[in-house]
């Protein structure tokens, strides 16, 4: 697993995943959600945020049962999936082939100001690092790979987003370390009924 | 309190598509009835909060799921709860298993009994409780009440041992 500083840039991946997103729900939370605003937004976005930590993948499981013609891509990072780590059973078990996990993994709890999560950067560095993609391939996920770095990911994104789910990809990212706070994209009761009449209409 | 096959029609007169569920002893019994049905599907997961948030996804996708579990699973979900029911509105219904409350002397000490009612309160949740055999076909009327006015629900079923 690579150090910090030869990480992907956060930002850069998630462009490289707005760019070839076409008819996907993308559910964002944490800090990918934060910056995944800044892109042009889709009637199929849904940034989980305000959310409780751990659960956005288990929304995503949930609508990807109820909507089995359409792909769903949900996003987390390593902490709020340290939260909620059975989650990978409980996905794998239900084995939902339009799903696909992206796990934003940079070793911190980056929004609440970068304190180590106990899979930390540290830790990787004297090789002890945990391998989330190994874990969820253990759980019985049908593909699972990890990204390290950027071109890797540009080759790999399409296939990710269409391959026989469940899918699990760990991409390795640099901590932000300015305006890393959670941000909302506005009043979540709103959004959500948004987002309720667009799989409904699309 | 329910036979398997009576809860099972319960959950078909109010056209339920999937339980999201972690067994306890009682709730437990009924999963061979889920499993075999043809109209309800069963999700089971690891961990009750990971109930709530699935029925949330299940829900905005336009599906018509319950959650089933015990209150000691109401007691550790209640962060999934509040953001789907309260941040999201979204208009969930549980099916919570009472441990104990037919049967006290089962587990000595047990306090389940003394939070569960204060704890769906605490939530603002349309609570029904179930306590005896002439209160059973009331959980598909209070389902459909809660509906009908777009707001979450629990049926809490006692039950007679841990």
């Amino acid at each position: 697993m690579s150090d910090t500083n030869s990480r992907m840039d956060l930002v850069a991946a998630l462009r490289v995943l707005h760019k070839v997103r076409t008819d996907e729900v993308i559910i964002t939370s944490m800090g990918n959600g934060r910056e995944w605003q800044q892109f042009a937004q889709h009637p199929l976005d849904f940034v989980h945020v305000p959310s409780s930590m751990g659960q956005t993948q288990s929304w995503g499981l949930g609508l990807a049962l109820a909507q089995p013609s359409r792909r769903i891509v949900a996003c987390c990072g390593d902490g709020s999936l340290l939260m909620n780590l059975g989650s990978l059973v409980t996905i794998a078990n239900a084995a939902p082939s339009n799903f696909t996990l992206l796990v934003f993994d940079n070793g911190v709890y980056e929004v609440t100001g970068g304190q180590p999560t106990p899979a930390s950067t540290a830790r990787r560095l004297v090789g002890q690092g945990v391998n989330f993609a190994s874990i969820a391939n253990e759980c019985g996920f049908r593909h699972t790979e990890r990204i390290t770095n950027l071109d890797e990911w540009k080759n790999r994104v399409d296939t990710l987003l269409n391959l026989l789910g469940p899918v699990c990809a760990v991409l390795e990212v640099a901590p932000q370390t300015e305006n890393y706070s959670v941000r909302s994209p506005g009043r979540p009761k709103e959004r959500v009924k948004e987002l309720a009449a667009s799989l409904k209409s699309k | 309190m329910y036979t398997a096959e009576e809860f099972l029609t319960q959950l078909e007169l109010i056209n339920v598509s999937h339980v999201v569920s972690v067994p306890d002893s009682t709730l437990g019994e009924w999963y061979p009835a889920l499993q075999a049905s043809n109209d309800v599907s069963l999700i089971q997961v690891c961990r009750e909060g990971e109930a709530w948030a699935v029925a949330a996804g299940l829900h905005l996708g336009g599906a018509s799921p319950v959650v089933l579990i015990q209150c000691t699973g109401l007691f550790e979900s209640g962060d999934a709860l509040r953001n789907a029911i309260h941040d999201y509105g979204l208009p969930l219904f549980g099916i919570i298993g009472y441990r104990s409350y037919l049967n006290q002397s089962s587990i000595p000490g047990d306090t389940a009994r003394i939070f569960t009612e204060p704890i769906l309160s605490a939530w603002q949740l349309d609570t029904l409780l179930i306590d005896t055999p002439e209160k059973k076909h009331r959980l598909a009327e209070h389902y459909h009440s809660c509906r009908t006015d777009a707001r979450p629900g629990i049926a809490l079923i006692a039950e007679g041992r841990a």
